[in-house]
């Protein structure tokens, strides 16, 4: 389990426990926080459950997967810190993790 | 004004397999898809991806899923209408007037929506003032190349539609290419031409930056282009061409008097019909308790929003329901003789 802290564009903190095992992506959409979309369900097919992940959590967390540069290429202002959060899975390192999410998904 | 018993919105494998369902039973039917080609999503977003649970099928591609499904139609003769966008749904007494962006008409007593997630347009720059450059000096893609000639074109983007042009163009006129990174996800071939072409002067390329600004009053005269470490960089240009794939919108079926949640269509699960008599919503798009996204679940919802549409279709026959192995009707439509 992993307390995950999500920031909508607007500034609104949303912090909820994660299983682990689930993906970031999951971990909004389950407990329905605005702002990530995941249109594709979580197949790396869209790039509609983009997030920024603070700097200091950016080199802890998995690296990204193979294609995943290639769909954050389509995303909506991919930063350097940009990730697809359905390929961050949740584990009880990621206890503390923060995301931002940007301004809209598409 | 087209007249057909269902009008279905979206060539993906859900729309594809609830065509062959209407067909088997008698009704016909014609299909509208945003996209250029068959397929949706499939066709879109995962050609070359294995999808494995697909019922009997162990392992195929969403390109060969779609190539079956199509093979599965060819007894059926079946109207696609193309790179057509369904703008408007209106009600006509017991039927629906359905009309496209391009002025196809539709009258029909069944409308069946499949549209996954909506349909794909073209992702959009999101730097101020964008929307007044748009279809003028900002351009998503390339009608007449000829425009461009001896002209400066700037071109955003990594994937092979941004290199293609971007060697394409460098025939004729000055092309900058820039991307976000260093890596692109364009086929090899094309990648190294474009470092062939950089090498000679031909592209100039700039990775690592991203669009930050557009100067010019009436059309683009600059842009600000900024890399990571935020040093900018002004490029003088008369074109800005953003190829940054496409991304689904739910568009215009939320303005159709449809329950939505979250993007998707409430429905019954015996007929799959909506909150509106006659509009059904199958697949990806549907939503009801227990709903799964899946492929297969598409074509179950698909074969009994087909039966639905036999109802209002042909209020005065009753549908009879018959196997496919034994059907002589079934196997007439089919084209297959029976002894």
């Amino acid at each position: 389990m992993a307390k995950i802290t999500y920031i909508e564009h607007n500034g609104t903190n949303h912090t909820v426990d994660v299983q682990n095992g689930l993906t970031v992506m999951e971990g909004a959409v389950q407990n329905n926080i605005p702002g990530i979309d995941a249109d594709c369900g979580g197949s790396m097919a869209c790039a509609t459950c983009h997030v920024y992940v603070k700097e200091d959590w950016f080199d802890k967390i998995n690296k990204k997967n193979e294609g995943e540069d290639d769909m954050l290429d389509q995303a909506f202002e991919p930063k350097k810190n940009s990730r697809l959060s359905c390929q961050i899975i949740v584990s009880d390192d990621l206890d503390g993790l923060v995301v931002d999410m940007p301004e809209k998904q598409t | 004004m087209i007249k057909t018993d269902a009008l279905i919105i979206g060539a993906g494998p859900t729309g594809l397999f609830t065509a062959h369902q209407l067909k088997l039973i008698g009704l016909d039917c014609e299909i509208v898809d945003n996209l250029d080609k068959i397929g949706g999503q499939c066709i879109e977003l995962y050609p070359d991806k294995p999808i494995y649970d697909i019922p009997a099928v162990p392992e195929c591609t969403g390109e060969e899923l779609t190539k079956n499904l199509i093979n599965q139609l060819k007894p059926f003769d079946i109207k696609f209408h193309l790179s057509e966008r369904v703008d408007e749904v209106k009600k006509d007494g017991d039927k629906w007037i359905v009309k496209t962006n391009k002025g196809t008409s539709f009258t029909t007593p069944n409308v069946i929506i499949a549209g996954g997630v909506g349909s794909f347009e073209p992702r959009k720059f999101s730097v101020e003032g964008h929307e007044k450059f748009e279809n003028k000096s900002i351009l998503y893609s390339i009608k007449d190349k000829n425009i461009f000639k001896d002209k400066t074109v700037s071109i955003f983007g990594g994937g092979d539609s941004a290199l293609d042009w971007a060697v394409e163009l460098s025939n004729n006129c000055n092309v900058n290419l820039i991307h976000r990174r260093d890596e692109f996800r364009g086929a090899q071939a094309t990648v190294d031409k474009v470092h062939e072409l950089t090498k000679s002067k031909k592209i100039d390329l700039f990775t690592k930056f991203q669009l930050k600004k557009l100067n010019g009053s009436s059309k683009i005269e600059s842009i600000d282009i900024e890399d990571n470490d935020k040093k900018v960089k002004n490029l003088k240009t008369d074109y800005v061409l953003g190829f940054f794939g496409l991304i689904m919108q739910l568009g215009p079926i939320a303005n159709w008097g449809l329950n939505i949640d979250k993007k998707t269509v409430e429905v019954d699960t015996e007929k799959f019909e909506t909150n509106q008599k006659g509009i059904y919503a199958v697949g990806d798009i549907c939503n009801y308790p227990g709903k799964l996204k899946l492929i297969l679940s598409g074509f179950h919802e698909g074969a009994l929003a087909a039966r639905a549409c036999f109802k209002l279709a042909r209020p005065n026959e009753k549908y009879r329901f018959e196997f496919t192995t034994s059907s002589k009707a079934i196997k007439n439509r089919l084209g297959i003789k029976s002894d």
